[in-house]
């Protein structure tokens, strides 16, 4: 009983939080990788494109309601969904034709786009906080629990409650379901093919015929999906302010980093190690130990969740400084 | 009329010349070789035949059509096909996927293209769900052969395929180009392995310094005994 009120516990305030928040940066942290792997550059502005396509679709669930349509126990908001990623493709596809595809046909070097790519973060933080502000905004609607947490304690009998939020649930399987989406796109079609086969070696791929701009577009697409899902389901989950999504941007490029820069794969990977991480060091263990038969005063709680940014950096040098390719050796720096 | 010829080309990467006035052609079903010392303009002769290199003066002609003005990708798609000496296959994909990209600009069913190259290359056949890059040299050698062979190309341009790989591994990956030679495909071979690769040659080129030096039959070269001792080491 004590080992399962103490399993109840953790499932509460770890494994499900971190399963959840594991899934949004793993979306976000593919469209790190996707990029990386194509552009072969760090985008920065990565954050803000999340920031903006979700902005997109707060604006369009508020059309949605005012309308009176709803989705019953579901959000509103994921019939704004494409909506938003119409925007964010649009707002990418315009970017790269203005901006990245000069340097394209300079070739110029990485590091050159890492800093356009900051310009172009500032750009889209301008233009969010212009057309939505600079504060929380709520978006959230429909029935808010899965499972709520006294529900659960009635119905096993046990002292700690599990809640699952609806938000959660939803993240979780949408997550999953674009991740077989992307991962059947590269491997069976030939277009996905295509992408990594010039994400693997351009000369080649263009000697085989595979044009580059088609290739740059379609890495576009599928990035600014991934952001404005990404971005909807954290805002979903934790309410949306733009600064949070700039802040969201490190632990993105942690788990891009900790699982391999280029690697599908490790960006998944990655976005679990550093979700679980922040959370784990960041959790309060004392009544978990309690039920496990060690009573002590203490918090048990290793970092302040102040400090959580610091775990994501923590890990993130460590990474760079034992594996730099990361755990799926994606390309090194 | 020499099936892919490239005619008095001069060129080179900036301003100096690498090539002068150099000739090198290959018939159907035959296997030219150019050889020389190092920087003597080898894979530049080759790059200039494949459009990688814009040339000052001469042409390059395929079939009796003038191609010196098409890119690569465009001259692939007249039938060259083209195995770089280095990073010439994708690393991270699995041999099969390596030949179906070797076959990206075919519309057609590519199937049986690639039971040819299977059938021509057996072991490729056992490895096809590996990963290109986890293959030994001489493996890998033969992906990127295979993978050039997936546009059905009436020429097939090699530089130096023999390049890090053993002896052994040498005389079988020789077999198979006289192999794809027979089946009417022209085959034009850069080779360090000068003597081997003579060996096997219809034609064979010694450039020096961007020039064509001597010109004859493989046979005819090797038993020159000027060639033999400057260039192929007794």
């Amino acid at each position: 009983m004590e080992a399962l009120n103490a399993l109840a516990l953790l499932g509460n305030y770890l494994i499900v939080p971190g399963v959840t928040y594991g899934c949004q940066l793993a979306l976000g942290a593919l469209g790190i990788t996707l990029i990386y792997g194509i552009l072969r550059f760090s985008n920065f502005a990565h954050g803000e494109t999340m920031a903006f396509g979700t902005m997109v679709v707060i604006l369009a669930t508020w059309g949605l309601q005012s309308l009176g349509v709803s989705l019953g126990p579901l959000p509103t908001a994921l019939l704004a969904l494409p909506v938003g990623i119409l925007a964010a493709i649009g707002l990418l596809l315009l970017t790269d034709r203005y901006v990245y595809r000069f340097y394209r046909r300079q070739r110029s070097t990485p590091v050159i786009y890492l800093i356009a790519s900051i310009g172009v973060m500032f750009i889209y933080n301008g233009l969010i906080r212009f057309i939505i502000g600079p504060n929380d905004q709520q978006f959230s609607d429909g029935s808010r629990f899965i499972i709520k947490a006294r529900e659960f304690k009635q119905m096993t009998g046990l002292n700690e409650g599990l809640a699952i939020k609806t938000t959660q649930g939803i993240t979780v399987i949408v997550t999953i379901i674009l991740v077989i989406a992307l991962f059947w796109f590269l491997n069976r079609t030939r277009a996905g093919k295509s992408m990594r086969a010039y994400s693997d070696n351009e000369d080649l791929a263009l000697l085989s015929g595979i044009d580059p701009d088609r290739v740059v577009m379609i890495a576009w697409i599928i990035t600014a999906a991934l952001a404005t899902i990404a971005g909807t389901l954290y805002g979903l989950d934790k309410s949306f302010k733009p600064f949070t999504y700039l802040q969201i941007l490190l632990p993105i490029f942690a788990a891009a980093i900790v699982g391999g820069l280029g690697s599908p794969v490790g960006a998944i990977a990655g976005g679990f190690v550093i979700a679980f991480s922040e959370i784990a060091v960041t959790f309060a263990w004392r009544k978990v130990f309690g039920y496990m038969g060690y009573e002590t005063d203490s918090l048990m709680q290793l970092l302040s969740t102040d400090y959580k940014f610091a775990v994501s950096f923590a890990i993130l040098v460590i990474v760079l400084l034992v594996r730099p390719t990361g755990l799926f050796a994606g390309k090194s720096f | 009329m020499t099936f892919l010829l490239g005619q008095s080309m001069t060129g080179g990467y900036g301003a100096a010349d690498i090539l002068h006035d150099c000739t090198i052609g290959v018939e159907r079903g035959e296997i030219a070789v150019v050889v020389g010392p190092n920087g003597a303009g080898k894979s530049t002769a080759m790059k200039a035949i494949f459009g990688m290199l814009t040339l000052r003066e001469g042409s390059v002609t395929m079939d009796g059509e003038d191609i010196t003005a098409l890119a690569p990708q465009e001259r692939v798609r007249k039938g060259m096909g083209f195995v770089p000496q280095t990073g010439n296959v994708f690393p991270s994909m699995s041999v099969q996927e390596n030949l179906e990209m070797g076959a990206f600009i075919r519309e057609d069913d590519i199937a049986q293209t690639m039971e040819q190259v299977f059938e021509l290359f057996p072991i490729l056949k056992e490895k096809r769900r590996q990963p290109a890059g986890e293959l030994s040299g001489g493996q890998r050698q033969q992906v990127a052969v295979g993978r050039a062979l997936m546009t059905r190309p009436s020429v097939l341009m090699l530089d130096e395929p023999t390049a890090g790989v053993s002896p052994i591994v040498m005389d079988e990956l020789f077999d198979r180009i006289i192999e794809i030679a027979r089946t009417g495909i022209a085959i034009l071979m850069v080779e360090q392995n000068a003597k081997q690769a003579l060996n096997i040659a219809d034609k064979g080129y010694v450039l020096v310094q961007g020039r064509n030096r001597y010109t004859d039959t493989g046979a005819t070269l090797l038993a020159d005994p000027e060639v033999r001792r400057a260039f192929l080491g007794g």
